[in-house]
């Protein structure tokens, strides 16, 4: 059985449900605490969950970005683990250099929490995808996708663009919802994938991703 | 000593804060020409110098205060 790290901060709200997702998909999930230090090859993957990480201050997922366990994670990432970063995660990943761009403020200013159409652009071999367009829920304010035109045409040359958004609520550059980094082992997205494992929640295209 | 450290976004990156603010300064009758909002920080280090407390100030900003990506920063002593 597979196990897959799920990375904790002060203000990590979506953690339980990466947990369940996790053992749903039939993986055995554990904590990793924001200042704890871990070996790498004790996982076969890491999740950094979404939230309010040190309640957004200064920029969002800035401070998680320098926190202890970061530092494993980047060791991870560099060894190959697969890491994904949901929402907050995401940032966070932006923020410490793991993968390119950074996330502002959308462009209504409105904290967008709704159902979100997605478009698979390229496949990540870490992180199932369960079908070339999917539904997810998106739930943030600051998710506006930036990045400068040149690194933007390194994302589509390059293949690291991971999904797009089909009717883009928050302003994101090139409509991206997620990328990879260049060795496509990381990804982040800022839709939900465990907010929609179960047929209650309104649809499970989003088990795939820990599966 | 104390060293003031001004954030802005860059002017690449739309300031959705700052166009907001602009809208209801317009709409108020109050015409400017833009309006960008950032962040000040105010740091209080131990030196001995100017230029000590602007190097050390300059290492904090550059290690998580600011975001090249989307943020310029500048300093200035108190």
């Amino acid at each position: 059985m597979k196990t897959i790290g799920v990375v904790r901060f002060l203000g990590t709200n979506c953690d339980r449900d990466i947990w369940q997702a996790v053992e749903m998909a039939g993986a055995r999930p554990q904590w990793l605490w924001y200042q704890d230090h871990f070996d790498p090859s004790d996982f076969d993957g890491l999740v950094i969950p979404g939230g309010f990480s040190y309640g957004d201050y200064l920029r969002c997922g800035a401070l998680a970005g320098k926190a202890p366990v970061m530092s494993d994670v980047k060791a991870a990432a560099e060894k190959g683990v697969p890491v994904m970063g949901i929402c907050n995660g995401f940032q966070i990943l932006c923020e410490t250099g793991l993968l390119p761009g950074a996330l502002v403020r959308n462009e209504n200013l409105r904290f967008i929490d709704q159902w979100s159409p997605l478009k698979l652009v390229n496949e990540c071999p870490a992180w199932r995808s369960p079908a070339p367009e999917i539904t997810l829920p998106i739930a943030h304010g600051e998710g506006r996708f930036v990045v400068d035109e040149g690194m933007e045409k390194q994302l589509w040359d390059q293949g690291q663009v991971w999904w797009t958004y089909k009717d883009n609520p928050n302003g994101s550059v090139g409509d991206i919802a997620g990328v990879l980094n260049s060795n496509k082992n990381v990804a982040g997205m800022m839709p939900h994938p465990e907010r929609a494992v179960a047929d209650w929640m309104g649809g499970i295209e989003g088990l795939a991703f820990f599966s | 000593m104390k060293v003031g450290v001004k954030i802005l976004p860059r002017t690449e990156v739309l300031d959705s804060q700052g166009r907001a603010v602009e809208k209801t300064l317009e709409r108020s009758g109050r015409l400017l020409n833009s309006c960008r909002v950032g962040k000040y920080i105010q740091l209080d280090v131990d030196a001995a110098t100017k230029d000590e407390a602007f190097e050390k100030a300059k290492d904090i900003a550059e290690f998580v205060l600011y975001n090249p990506l989307i943020e310029s920063y500048e300093l200035e002593i108190l």
